[in-house]
């Protein structure tokens, strides 16, 4: 419990620190479904510490230890937590769920409304065209997806070029893209230190999205010229400073497509994995350790119990222990707890 | 794009292959300067679709309402279906000038390019093809 605890810290920290660059070179869809699970399972994680640190501070407090049945004393002497670091942990765990809560809300409204202007597209076709000059196409998640182009799109584009954007939305769609996005968002949300990695992921979705449409259509510079054709004419549409930062996506994606298609590596994902592997190990080991320990307390009490009230004894669950019969009858010990000692 | 012959194969990869035609001959007609004939789409599009696959998703997406057609000689020559209100152009642009989570939930084609982007993606299209169209280098922005 002493150092496990804070290993899916360490996890999440070097996951966030290693995965955007090796994400950038591996190919994309592996590497996206890589970073899915790499998110879910160190937002957990980082909850889960969280959690088991909150909780020896929260398990202290008279009347909740009352709830429990446990001893105060017992617990305080055991526990390896700093009631500081407990408060702390408990005060971040607040912040990071409301956090996660109201992305949650947000994300789903937005899904919503994608999915309602979806079915209120005109036409029942995959494509629905905008009739209108200002370059724009997008894909909208929905029952089914739409892809959204508008006129001043298509025009701008060569035939070829035109199959390699309606290819790359249909990746999106058909990808459900919409809900690796989601989970980066909302993981993101939860643990801020991944923020790293819910945007590296979005341009992993963008990668794969291009490399499907290059197979596609069977041609990888035509996608490249499709991408940089549509970006330089949207550029001459509007340029909104506020998202100048998210800079070089464009270029980096078009460079990509130039070059020939990302090697598969299996050595990095199996890094990958370990390192989550290790993350949960040390998450249930730690939840464990925490276990015992409330065991104990509630043991002391029960023994405190026996001191003074002579009960009758009670064995159900005390052998796999060799503590033998300890008189705690009094004390409604929940079974289960009983069942998890080893 | 080439093994289209097996629609009657895969009934139901057909019907999605068939929502993906539909998609690719929508588009290149919205691309195109005025009425084009079946003849014409089919040159437009790769790969060598029947000339009767054309045939009938051009009337499909007629019947669809999306297309207006007008006769041509012993047959038709299509064009799309103007939405000259434009309610829901307006509508897509209002979806996506929500913010950067909403974009995330719409997966664009192509993000903002800052300056030196727009300088970078030059070169690296002059580099890769010299075939670009000079008027694709700087579309004037019309709104």
């Amino acid at each position: 419990m002493l150092i496990s605890v804070y290993i899916p810290f360490l996890v999440t920290a070097a996951l966030a620190v290693l995965a955007p660059p090796v994400a950038h070179r591996l190919p994309p869809r592996p590497a996206a479904l890589a970073l899915a699970c790499a998110a879910l399972v160190t937002a957990a994680g980082w909850a889960g510490s969280l959690a088991l640190l909150a909780f020896t501070g929260v398990a202290q407090i008279p009347q909740i230890a009352e709830e429990g049945r446990w001893s105060v004393s017992a617990l305080r002497s055991q526990d390896p937590v700093y009631a500081v670091v407990a408060a702390a942990s408990t005060l971040v765990l607040a912040v990071c769920v409301v956090s996660l809560g109201v992305a949650a809300v947000r994300q789903g409204r937005h899904l919503l409304r994608a999915r309602r202007e979806c079915a209120e597209l005109p036409g029942h076709t995959e494509l629905a065209v905008l009739d209108d000059d200002v370059p724009l196409a997008f894909a909208l998640p929905g029952a089914p997806g739409r892809i959204v182009v508008s006129r001043g799109m298509l025009r701008r584009l060569g035939d070829a070029e035109r199959l390699a954007l309606l290819a790359h939305e249909r990746a999106h769609l058909s990808g459900r893209h919409h809900v690796f996005q989601s989970v980066w968002r909302l993981s993101a949300a939860l643990n801020p230190l991944l923020r790293p990695v819910a945007v590296a992921g979005s341009f992993v979705l963008e990668r794969w999205a291009d490399e499907e449409a290059a197979e596609r259509v069977g041609d990888r510079t035509v996608v490249a010229r499709a991408v940089g054709r549509a970006a330089l004419a949207s550029a001459g549409a509007s340029r909104p400073a506020a998202l100048a930062a998210t800079g070089g996506v464009v270029p980096r994606r078009v460079r990509a497509l130039l070059a020939p298609p990302p090697a598969r590596r299996s050595l990095p994902l199996l890094a990958g994995g370990l390192l989550l592997a290790v993350c949960c190990a040390s998450l249930a080991n730690a939840a464990s350790d925490s276990d015992r320990m409330l065991d104990s307390a509630q043991w002391a009490l029960c023994r405190a119990h026996a001191d003074t009230t002579p009960v009758a004894a009670r064995t159900a669950h005390d052998d796999a222990l060799g503590r033998g019969p300890d008189g705690c009858g009094g004390a409604p010990d929940h079974p289960e707890h009983g069942e998890r000692h080893f | 794009m080439t093994g289209r012959g097996d629609e009657e194969a895969h009934e139901a990869s057909g019907r999605r292959a068939r929502g993906q035609l539909e998609s690719d001959v929508l588009a290149a007609l919205w691309a195109a300067d005025g009425p084009r004939t079946a003849r014409e789409v089919r040159e437009q599009l790769p790969g060598d679709l029947a000339y009767t696959t054309v045939l009938t998703i051009l009337s499909r997406l007629h019947d669809k309402g999306m297309l207006v057609r007008h006769r041509e000689g012993r047959g038709y020559a299509y064009e799309p279906a103007r939405d000259e209100a434009s309610h829901t152009a307006q509508r897509m642009h209002s979806l996506l000038t929500g913010g950067s989570d909403r974009q995330a939930v719409l997966a664009r084609f192509v993000s903002e390019l800052s300056e030196q982007d727009e300088q970078l993606l030059q070169q690296l299209l002059l580099s890769g093809h010299d075939d670009v169209p000079p008027e694709s280098r700087r579309a004037p922005g019309k709104r």
